[in-house]
């Protein structure tokens, strides 16, 4: 195995930024990181072991223990379990004899949880090393466990349909849909593939492109808005020996899935994109960061790649303009929301902990290698080329004064056609319900979990950078669903396992907003609690970056939209609240410790006479055994 | 010399030389800010939060962000100061402090805060973790328990190869330093010193080494933190 390890690790010149590929690498031969690949690795990358298993453990793709032959991803979104995950993960578990996140005892068969896999319009879907089974029921699960035991391909399995659109390409062979249920210009098929690039790249200057880019007043998709003509601007101005582009595929948050959608549909005009920001930047490489969730794209993309660089659209002198060199390549991450922040990005890139930088210096000015870079959403490149072909004042006439343009929604939750909607800037929420089949809805989550949670009195506020931002993601809940306990909960969970954990106020807050959270659930909340949380939920603004500053927000947007649904939950009798109860306190370390304590009030509670306390320790244990009890052992091995 | 410039701090007209970090120009100018993870001499990171500033309105930590012409700060106002004193709190309810029994009492930097921002008890509930305590190396005793994850130690302490002996370990609120068994083993006296002297808490302690000066003796117990800086 030795040589085979470090032939990957040559096969990226051993170079220690490249440590998620090698990685990457490793664990598709070995299906996992085993103990000895640490010392090759610190060795050859001259890193030690402690740096390589600070990259490993930071992203939940990787693991330095066997998962299984087939390493079965169960999404844990929130709209997975309204659609019946809880139905999937049961089957597994029963028909496994195993509980989610471990491993049949033969080493076959491993499964886990993980994030919002960006399949949010087909739920419940899961993940069998690295192939998408969408759609899934319980019946699916016993055919897939089937196959697995008899040891078949992930492809060969009996679950199997023809998804739409070009997932059905051979080269994609995957069964998922695009569910595209509105076109708007940006999905329009109105566009030849690379005649912008091949055509016109070179009659029009660096400058001119940056220009029409501000007067189109195009502003970034993933979600923060930023200019982006200004954006290429500076990067353009920043001095550095090398520039890079770099678009951003990661798309973590719950409920967006469109940038899957385009890159399958029409990956030509997100990489013509990235050449023409080459172009005007000056940048000579461009790196695709594609989550991990869609690495069945992987061979398809590459072949277009390969394709255009056949075609000379990627390599020297691209479309016969003299010095103008480009390529791109794909980079894959390992399961970490937080490297869709742009720095984090970066640092992923360069093999280290997803962590987001302290800005200034920002990546136009010092980013990938420490030179200049520009990050882009994958909407905005295909916006650009758009923009370009028709015109800026073709572009500015679509949308509202202050959000030119449309806006490819991912919508799912309740509704009649979960999907994919390009809409113009502007639109209210009422007519998107209306447009996608939503009935009795009782709250929308604008933006997914960093966004906004809002209710029917906000339904005829609109989707725009002034009013409702969002980088796409929508989901509708229905009035039967019970948004603290089933939405607000999941997402907490969510921030709270995808924070870097780098600043102590989103590492530490969120889990103790949780807690709070749930003693309201439970039923023993009193109205300082709704206050608390309102009050402790301001520290986080002073974290760095936009998770950060954003993980409290299902808590504080849910208490701000829908306080009633607290309400309904305090402890009445207030004042009448004794809050503790020993008896009930102690439970749970009586259950520990097998033993029931002595408690004076002269009898047990089940009425019979105090036992003499034994000090020598000899008690016998007089509570039930435990021992198979599920929570039990889950709170024994906590501590 | 670079240009000075000038900006100010809660009113107080300030001067500075240019591109100088917040957090030292303040110095300068007889501000105090508090801090947990900087160091004078390292890059700075911004990962404890305690040096948050409002500059021109925003939310900025002054040991990242460096001073312009003409920048309004704002330093020692309410909401600043609450912030930072439920950053004391966070830290106190994350980890296990015991401060009677740490050898660091006295010259801990986060207790000399806690004691400045007169912090009782935490407004938030403790989370009694359960943290390890790593002594496998012959010189220093690593205890999590105590780690407020400042990163000083992962940033200072550096072999010659520029390797870190010590590193994170996961993310999130399972987030942990640990050390390098192997490079824990060859650690030197200075490295193992040096450690020891730029962890702010009592994370990283010497072994065979403790008490040399008496608790009430010590850097806090004689001046509360900040007023060496603080006219």
């Amino acid at each position: 195995m030795k040589e085979r390890i470090i032939e990957i690790i040559h096969k990226y010149h051993a170079d220690k930024t490249r440590l998620m590929d090698i990685m990457l690498d490793i664990q598709d031969e070995c299906q996992y990181i085993p103990e000895e690949c640490l010392d090759i690795l610190s060795k050859e990358l001259v890193l030690s072991i402690a740096d390589i298993e600070q990259t490993i453990s930071f992203y939940h793709f990787f693991s330095q223990k066997p998962r299984g032959k087939y390493q079965v991803y169960i999404n844990q979104s929130a709209v997975a379990y309204m659609m019946g995950q809880s139905d999937i993960i049961e089957a597994f578990e029963d028909e496994l004899g195993i509980t989610l996140g471990s491993v049949t005892e033969d080493g076959a068969i491993g499964i886990f949880g993980t994030a919002d896999i960006g399949m949010n319009d087909q739920e419940p879907a899961i993940l069998i090393n690295k192939r998408v089974f969408t759609q899934m029921t319980p019946y699916r699960v016993r055919q897939l466990i089937d196959d697995m035991k008899a040891g078949k391909d992930v492809k060969d399995m009996a679950v199997k349909a023809p998804g739409s659109g070009k997932n059905s390409d051979p080269l994609i062979d995957a069964m998922v849909h695009s569910n595209i249920f509105r076109i708007g210009p940006l999905l329009a098929n109105d566009y030849k593939p690379f005649d912008y690039l091949k055509d016109n790249l070179s009659k029009i200057k660096a400058e001119s492109i940056v220009e029409e880019l501000k007067k189109s007043n195009l502003r970034g998709r993933g979600g923060a808005g930023f200019p982006t003509g200004l954006k290429w601007d500076f990067c353009r101005k920043s001095s550095g020996h090398d520039k890079y582009v770099i678009c951003n595929a990661d798309e973590g948050e719950p409920g967006t899935f469109k940038d899957r959608v385009i890159l399958t549909e029409m990956p030509e005009l997100v990489f013509e994109g990235m050449a023409i920001a080459g172009y005007t930047i000056d940048a000579h490489y461009g790196i695709l960061y594609l989550r991990y969730e869609y690495k069945y794209l992987e061979t398809y993309l590459n072949d277009l790649l390969n394709r255009m660089r056949e075609e000379h659209l990627l390599g020297e002198n691209i479309a016969g303009i003299s010095g103008f060199n480009f390529d791109i390549r794909i980079q894959f991450g390992a399961g970490a929301y937080v490297c869709g922040e742009e720095s984090a990005l970066i640092e992923s890139m360069l093999g280290k902990r997803g962590e987001p930088r302290d800005k200034p210096p920002f990546p136009v000015e010092q980013g990938y290698l420490d030179q200049p870079t520009a990050v882009n959403n994958v909407e905005t490149f295909a916006a650009v080329v758009k923009i370009l072909t028709k015109g800026a004042d073709w572009f500015k006439k679509l949308g509202t004064a202050d959000s030119a343009g449309t806006k490819v929604l991912s919508i799912s939750g309740d509704c009649q056609f979960p999907g994919i909607y390009e809409v113009e800037w502007g639109i209210t929420i009422q007519d998107m319900l209306d447009m996608v089949g939503a009935k009795k809805t009782q709250a929308v989550q604008v933006g997914g979990p960093s966004g906004t949670l809002i209710g029917p009195e906000d339904f005829q506020r609109s989707i725009c950078y002034t009013d409702l931002s969002t980088g796409g993601s929508m989901i509708i809940f229905n009035r039967d669903r019970n948004l603290l306990k089933d939405v607000v909960r999941n997402f907490m969970e969510f921030f709270i396992d995808e924070s870097c954990g780098s600043c102590s106020t989103c590492r530490i807050m969120p889990a103790v907003m949780l807690d709070k959270l749930d003693k309201i659930l439970h039923g023993k909340g009193v109205k300082q609690d709704i206050r608390d949380l309102e009050e402790w939920g301001t520290v986080l603004k002073a974290s760095r970056c936009g998770l950060g500053q954003t993980a409290g927000n299902p808590i504080v947007m849910s208490i701000k939209n829908f306080r009633h649904l607290y309400n309904q939950l305090l402890n009445r009798d207030e004042l009448k609240y004794n809050g503790f109860n020993l008896e009930e306190a102690i439970q749970e370390s009586c259950q520990v410790v097998g033993r029931e304590p002595v408690i004076d009030h002269g009898h047990l509670k089940n009425g019979r006479e105090r036992p003499e306390c034994k000090a020598n320790g000899t008690h016998k244990p007089e509570c039930p055994d435990l021992s198979g009890h599920k929570d039990f052992e889950h709170r024994a091995t906590n501590l | 010399m670079s240009k000075l410039i000038k900006f100010n701090i809660d009113g107080q007209e300030c001067m500075a030389e240019e591109g100088r970090y917040i957090v030292d120009a303040a110095k300068d100018n007889g501000v105090y800010i508090p801090t947990l993870c900087n160091i004078p001499g390292l890059k700075p990171k911004g990962s404890c939060r305690m040096c948050t500033v409002k500059v021109n309105g925003r939310l900025m930590t002054s040991c990242t962000t460096p001073v312009s012409d003409g920048m309004e700060i704002e330093n020692h106002i309410e909401e600043i100061e609450n912030y930072r004193k439920m950053i004391v709190e966070l830290m106190f309810v994350s980890g296990n402090h015991f401060c009677p029994s740490c050898e660091k009492s006295g010259s801990c930097d986060l207790q000399a805060l806690a004691y400045r921002y007169q912090m009782m008890v935490p407004r938030f509930p403790y989370t009694f973790s359960q943290k390890d305590v790593d002594g496998s190396s012959p010189l220093i005793i690593k205890d999590q328990n105590r780690c407020i994850m400042c990163k000083r130690c992962i940033r200072a302490i550096i072999d010659n190869e520029g390797r870190s002996f010590f590193t994170f370990k996961n993310r999130g609120i399972k987030l942990e330093v640990i050390m390098d068994k192997e490079m824990g083993q060859r650690m030197n006296e200075a490295e193992a010193e040096k450690a020891m002297e730029i962890c702010p808490v009592g994370a990283i302690l010497k072994k065979e080494k403790g008490y040399d000066v008496p608790i009430g003796q010590r850097k806090f117990d004689m001046k509360p933190i900040g007023s060496e800086i603080e006219n």
